[in-house]
């Protein structure tokens, strides 16, 4: 999709990151958070939305700096200041919850080097009104946060029988540890990978008849 | 000349942003800062009273070859033991820390010690990477917490774990089935962490009480 | 065994906690570079090069920023040193070495933004090895990726001539046998203990 200046401020700035680009479903980026931290919901939540912080604010700086910056040395100023506000959001999640930080870990860190926020500053930001930029960064990392959740909700649910937290599943139910173990990771993304593939072929099938 | 004048731009850019960026992450560590250093406090706070039943307070010690000697909120010098002491400010014992391997990775344990009764009062895995379901019982698992409410650490003969059911001696830890290697990691960080701590630390106690 | 053993740093990155199918890092060359054996082989000697060069940058920067109490920089100053450091090494295999330079240097400026760099950087000064514990560590990790790395493309050679079911192809069947594996490496748990 070809992005220019001029385009207005529509719903679809703010939907394209929620479905159609969605950044784990379609275009398969930050993978290393999405997999490593959805062994519950809560982390998932907390890293989504920590990933959103990021996007949002980088979205801002670089648009409002875009006629600054020289060509050359544009993607060492995006990097500075994404790790800027990574370093923001990991500071702030530690003065908020120590647990929590303790188990989303160096991940938080490695915000820096998920793709889809360069991605976002080199191929959006960059070229867009601060507005739509920051607009388009919370469609990112809102459609982020939900492939995160959707992963952490069943394999929190069947590895440890729990949402959030609280008991979900009766008493007898046996957890399937292997969900909250690294391997349940890539079973479920690629479940919901494959249940999305399916739904697009049937709608494909449907279109022909 | 319109080289030069075009790195200075790169430079100049460049180093603006780093500024920027530098003042933010300042301004982000004061503000954030004593938020953490109370939440980080509070944890330590926490897991000392709960391996030292009846503790209210702590204080924090360090011990070394010039024998022990208490380190004060201000202090340079950084504690590796703290005390907890009860409603009427008397001395219920210590918290010491261990580590040994685990199934999977390092597990980190915090346990009390009571320095009159010569036992193992209370025991906290401070982290660990244990097997949900199976290795991660030594966190949770009640009757092998119980293991640790009055564990003979008088160094007549060093902590060991022993197969479930079989614990016969007060130095032994009766294990977990189905989480032998866990336990055994417990009863490995007891053990190799009393023998290293409790002779100085009762040197240094009789020395000065 | 010593946890803090080099050693058992060293078996821990490679194959117990294996960076790529334990720990989550570097899925991305994964996933797109596996699809030849002999490529796969370049990618994780290049990946296992720029892991000890960052290792060993990361704990001279993370001594310096320490003793100024600059913590607050670590994360900006680590991407920024390793990228350079791996520029310069770049610079410098081209000029003594331009046939290594052909087998590594394609990867060499992809790998710098990889997780699986940054990671082991982070994860170091965490866990507070000393630099004889980073070598291991980043030995360790590099190996494991390259073997993640060379394990996949063999998988991936055979799969070529399978029969797979429409809507598993590509990404979700590479994640499935990604899947397969970590719970493989799962059984070196408790090894050398």
């Amino acid at each position: 999709m070809s992005v220019k200046g001029n385009e207005p401020l529509t719903m679809e700035t703010f939907t394209q990151g929620l479905w159609k680009d969605n950044p784990v479903f379609v275009m398969l980026l930050g993978l290393c958070p999405t997999l490593a931290v959805t062994n519950s919901a809560i982390n998932a939540l907390a890293m989504g939305l920590a990933t959103t912080f990021v996007l949002i604010c980088s979205g801002f700086l670089v648009s409002l700096l875009r006629k600054v910056i020289p060509k050359q040395v544009r993607i060492a100023s995006y990097i500075i200041i994404i790790a800027t506000f990574v370093t923001m959001a990991d500071y702030g999640i530690k003065a908020i919850s120590l647990d929590l930080y303790k188990a989303l870990g160096a991940f938080i860190q490695l915000i820096v080097v998920n793709c889809i926020i360069l991605g976002r500053a080199e191929a959006y930001a960059s070229k867009q009104k601060p507005l739509k930029a920051m607009i388009n960064g919370a469609g990112m990392g809102l459609g982020f946060t939900i492939a995160l959740l959707s992963l952490g909700v069943v394999r929190e649910i069947l590895g440890s029988g729990t949402l959030f937290g609280m008991h979900l599943m009766p008493e007898r139910f046996q957890t399937w540890s292997v969900f909250v173990l690294p391997p349940g990771g890539f079973f479920v993304l690629a479940g919901w990978l494959m249940l999305f593939s399916w739904w697009r072929e049937r709608k494909a099938q449907k279109e022909v008849i | 000349m319109s080289a030069s004048a075009s790195s200075f731009k790169l430079v100049s850019t460049l180093g603006g942003i780093a500024i920027f960026s530098g003042i933010l992450l300042a301004l982000t560590y004061e503000i954030t800062e004593p938020l953490i250093a109370q939440n980080e406090s509070e944890a330590l706070e926490a897991a000392v009273f709960e391996v030292l039943p009846g503790a209210v307070e702590r204080e924090n010690y360090l011990l070394d070859d010039q024998g022990l000697r208490k380190v004060d909120a201000g202090s340079l010098e950084s504690p590796n033991l703290y005390a907890g002491l009860n409603e009427e400010g008397e001395r219920v014992g210590f918290a010491l820390p261990g580590e040994a391997r685990g199934y999977a990775d390092v597990v980190r344990v915090l346990y009390g010690y009571d320095p009159v009764r010569k036992q193992i009062v209370g025991l906290q895995v401070l982290s660990s990477n244990e097997t949900p379901g199976l290795g991660d019982r030594i966190e949770k698992d009640v009757a092998f917490r119980e293991n640790f409410t009055a564990l003979d650490a008088s160094l007549v003969h060093p902590i060991e774990t022993v197969k479930h059911g079989e614990k016969t001696e007060p130095w032994q830890i009766d294990g977990i089935s189905g989480a032998t290697v866990s336990s055994k990691a417990i009863g490995k960080a007891l053990s190799e962490s009393t023998e290293a701590w409790i002779p100085p630390l009762t040197t240094a106690l009789e020395e000065r009480p | 065994m010593d946890p803090q053993s080099p050693t058992f740093i060293f078996l821990n990155a490679f194959l117990i906690n294996n960076f790529v199918l334990a720990m989550f890092l570097g899925l991305c060359p994964f996933l797109g570079v596996s699809g030849k054996i002999k490529t796969a082989g370049n990618m994780g000697v290049a990946v296992t090069f720029v892991m000890l060069v960052s290792s060993i940058c990361a704990f001279g920067l993370n001594i310096l920023l320490t003793r100024y109490q600059l913590e607050f920089l670590r994360l900006i100053s680590y991407i920024a040193v390793i990228a350079s450091a791996v520029q310069l090494v770049e610079m410098a295999v081209k000029r003594f070495s331009p046939s290594l330079f052909r087998a590594l240097g394609i990867f060499l400026p992809l790998i710098t933004t990889n997780c699986a760099i940054l990671g082991l950087a982070l994860f170091q000064t965490a866990r507070e090895y000393t630099f004889v514990q980073s070598l291991a560590f980043a030995l360790g990790a590099g190996a494991g990726f390259t073997l993640a790395l060379l394990l996949m493309a063999g998988l991936r050679e055979k799969l070529d001539l399978a029969d797979v079911p429409s809507i598993a192809k590509g990404a979700a069947m590479s994640l499935m046998i990604a899947g397969l594996l970590s719970l493989a490496f799962m059984g070196f748990a408790g090894l050398g203990g």
